[in-house]
């Protein structure tokens, strides 16, 4: 019976809020993937004291991706879609002493919250902005997403997207953010490597997270099955230890998706400029 | 005695919501609310506080949701234009019963309009302007020494009741230079948890169905839920679930009306006639009144500080034993409606006078003249 129990138990439990699962992520989601590699993170920094639990906080938007914040056994809010970014900064401004993470979809932080993506990293406000992009919009059956690869099939571009996906690496460094990387859900211990090194940095860090979504991305292009759509995934990916900025634009057909770290600064962040906190 | 300048409502606003302890206003630039900013970028980082303008008003009201989230006494400031963009994020603060100031400087309307002029179209907007079933404050001051001390009230009743509040002001007032004594005001406080972090649920209320407010990095692990949720902040689609959530938020905001009202009467003692004015249009009513008691017409003057919640028992109790009432306001006759539904037994007479600057007493009196007859 012990055993069960200790079976039953998962590693990360402590970090999540238990009566709140059963999650409402699909079986092959790559979400827990995703986030059982950011918790890894933050525990290991919790651990060595350079994190402090009640002084972390989790904000999400709305999506299947944001719903991570809900999880967590952390100080978090569920907020409108988009406006993950703008309520952190609020939060960020009056509690300097916190670590203030915001995890949503590509939808939610690149779309509907395009314009707050932008502005934060030109502020190069201190916050840790993870974006699970998994091309489409996920909760709502599976629409287009402005992350969407050209030519793709989603529930409104039945006849393939006409538009170019929006190249979120280069949009953030371009605005001037002190941490950009590029990680996937086929590759965990590099999420977690980004995450544990992002949480260390000041100003504005944003990581994006390629995620799979089998049942309403991978339906639409062929590939219902979780696997399947992971390989698919896996064959178009390349890691780099210190990519070029022009290797970040991405295409499904005949695209590769270049993981790895493409900026890794130390310009002044908002709150030292503005005296909240010291450099 | 307490410092006196001559300062327009603006600033008198800002004046009363530092003397209340805010600590955080974020905002994007509009007419006729820019100087109210400019001047808390000025002083407000002197007290300690952060002022940040955004990239627009949806992004402004969702920091000041996180900031006070942070603890902080927080506020922005708009007009029409901008509240439309906010209300989304206002009926997310009603939901997740986050405190916080929207100071609402009426311009005229609709659209772009005439941005430096005002008139009170917007009395409605206040009330109900976003999504859902709800009832939020909105306390109206018609000098620039009420807007001082109300907007220093309109922060405490957010935080006392944990509920986004409006202070509905207007152009005529933004741009009014007035006699301000910065009088004592009450600090702005919410009430926090008195039970330990595994006790506490974010949204249990107490006897006066305000549930007390733990906030981010006080190790409560709180829960901000947008979502219907129970009382620990778990969603929870059930009717019944629903139904306890609404009702509570919104007898939250009804049944303190007391914390919230201070209805005004003036020459009402004796009165016939009553006139109901609010805001910048009171003033004007106010001086037609004292024209007609010259002229032997027991008139009398009824000015509501808050115009939401409606409060039928407060507005009777004011109307006293007046057979006629006129509804004077700058718009299209809008209060009317409620004040016309709550005095069903009187004689409630609309005077909508839309004017750019204001209805001149002239107006008003030729209104009450007219019915005389
Ligand atoms: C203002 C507003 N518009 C639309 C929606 C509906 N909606 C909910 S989630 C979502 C898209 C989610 O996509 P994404 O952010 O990429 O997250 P995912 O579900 O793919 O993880 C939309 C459009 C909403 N909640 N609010
Ligand atoms: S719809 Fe897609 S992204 Fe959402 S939980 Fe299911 S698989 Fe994951």
């Amino acid at each position: 019976m012990e055993a069960v129990r200790r079976l039953r138990k998962h590693p990360l439990d402590g970090l999540l809020r238990p009566e709140r699962l059963p999650h409402l992520w699909c079986p092959g989601c790559g979400l827990g993937i995703a986030l059982g590699a950011i918790l890894r993170a933050v525990k290991r920094r919790i651990e060595e004291g350079y994190l402090q639990r009640e002084k972390t906080a989790f904000i999400g938007g709305i999506g299947c991706s944001a719903r991570a914040s809900l999880y967590v056994d952390f100080d978090s809010a569920h907020t409108v879609h988009g406006r993950a970014i703008p309520f952190a900064t609020g939060l960020k401004a009056v509690r300097p002493d916190m670590k203030v993470i915001v995890i949503g979809g590509d939808g939610d932080i690149a779309g509907i919250g395009g314009n707050h993506l932008m502005h934060a990293a030109r502020r190069n406000i201190d916050l840790l902005v993870i974006m699970m992009n998994n091309m489409v919009y996920a909760m709502t059956g599976g629409q287009l997403a402005p992350t969407t690869p050209t030519g793709l099939y989603t529930t409104t571009t039945p006849y393939g997207n006409p538009e170019r996906p929006i190249n979120v690496v280069k949009l953030v460094a371009t605005m001037g953010a002190n941490y950009v990387a590029r990680a996937a859900v086929t590759h965990p211990p590099l999420i977690e490597r980004y995450v544990y090194k992002a949480l260390g940095k000041k100003g504005f860090a944003f990581i994006e997270v390629i995620s799979t979504c089998p049942e309403v991305f991978g339906r639409h292009i062929g590939m219902r099955d979780a696997v399947d759509l992971l390989n698919a995934l896996r064959e178009r990916v390349v890691v780099k230890q210190r990519p070029h900025i022009d290797e970040s634009y991405y295409e499904w057909e005949g695209g590769k998706f270049v993981l790895g770290e493409y900026v890794d600064k130390d310009d002044p962040s908002y709150l030292e400029r503005i005296g909240v906190i010291k450099g | 005695m307490a410092r006196v300048e001559f300062i327009n409502a603006n600033l008198a606003i800002a004046e009363g919501v530092m003397a209340a302890g805010l600590r955080f206003f974020a905002g994007y630039p509009i007419t006729p609310t820019s100087d109210l900013f400019e001047y808390l970028a000025v002083e407000l980082p002197k007290r300690g506080g952060v002022v940040i303008q955004f990239e627009d008003e949806i992004a402004s009201i969702n920091a000041v949701i996180g900031a006070s989230w942070g603890g902080a006494p927080a506020m922005t400031a708009t007009s029409g234009p901008g509240f439309s963009l906010m209300l989304e994020g206002l009926s997310f603060a009603i939901m997740t019963e986050t405190p916080l100031l929207l100071a609402y400087i009426m311009r005229a309307d609709p659209s772009t309009g005439v941005p430096t002029k005002s008139t009170q179209a917007d009395v409605f907007q206040a009330r109900y302007g976003a999504h859902g079933n709800y009832e939020i404050p909105a306390l109206v001051p018609w000098s620039a020494q009420e807007a001082y001390e109300l907007g220093a009230k309109a922060l405490w009743v957010a935080e006392r009741l944990r509920v986004p509040t409006i202070l509905l002001s207007d152009a005529t007032l933004a741009h009014t230079f007035e006699r301000v004594e910065f009088v004592p005001v009450r600090r702005a406080e919410r009430k926090k948890p008195r039970v330990p972090p595994e006790e506490y649920r974010p949204y249990e209320p107490e006897d006066d169905l305000v549930p007390p407010m733990a906030s981010f990095g006080e190790g409560y692990n709180v829960m901000v839920e947008s979502l219907t949720h129970d009382e620990r902040g778990y969603y929870a689609p059930t009717n019944e679930a629903h139904r306890r959530l609404i009702w509570r938020l919104v007898e939250k905001v009804r049944r303190n009306w007391r914390l919230i009202h201070d209805t005004k009467t003036y020459y009402m003692d004796d009165a016939e006639v009553a006139i109901y004015a609010y805001g910048s249009t009171a003033r004007a009513a106010y001086a037609a009144v004292k024209e007609l008691r010259r002229e032997g017409l027991k008139v009398g003057l009824v000015r509501p500080t808050a115009l939401w919640p409606f409060i039928d028992e407060d507005l009777k109790r004011a109307v006293g034993g007046a057979r006629r009432v006129f509804v004077v306001e700058n718009n299209i006759g809008l209060m009317y409606k409620e004040v016309a539904r709550a005095l069903r037994d009187k004689e409630v007479v609309s005077a909508p006078l839309i004017d750019l600057e204001l209805p001149t007493p002239d107006q008003i009196i030729e209104v009450v003249k007219e019915w005389r007859r």
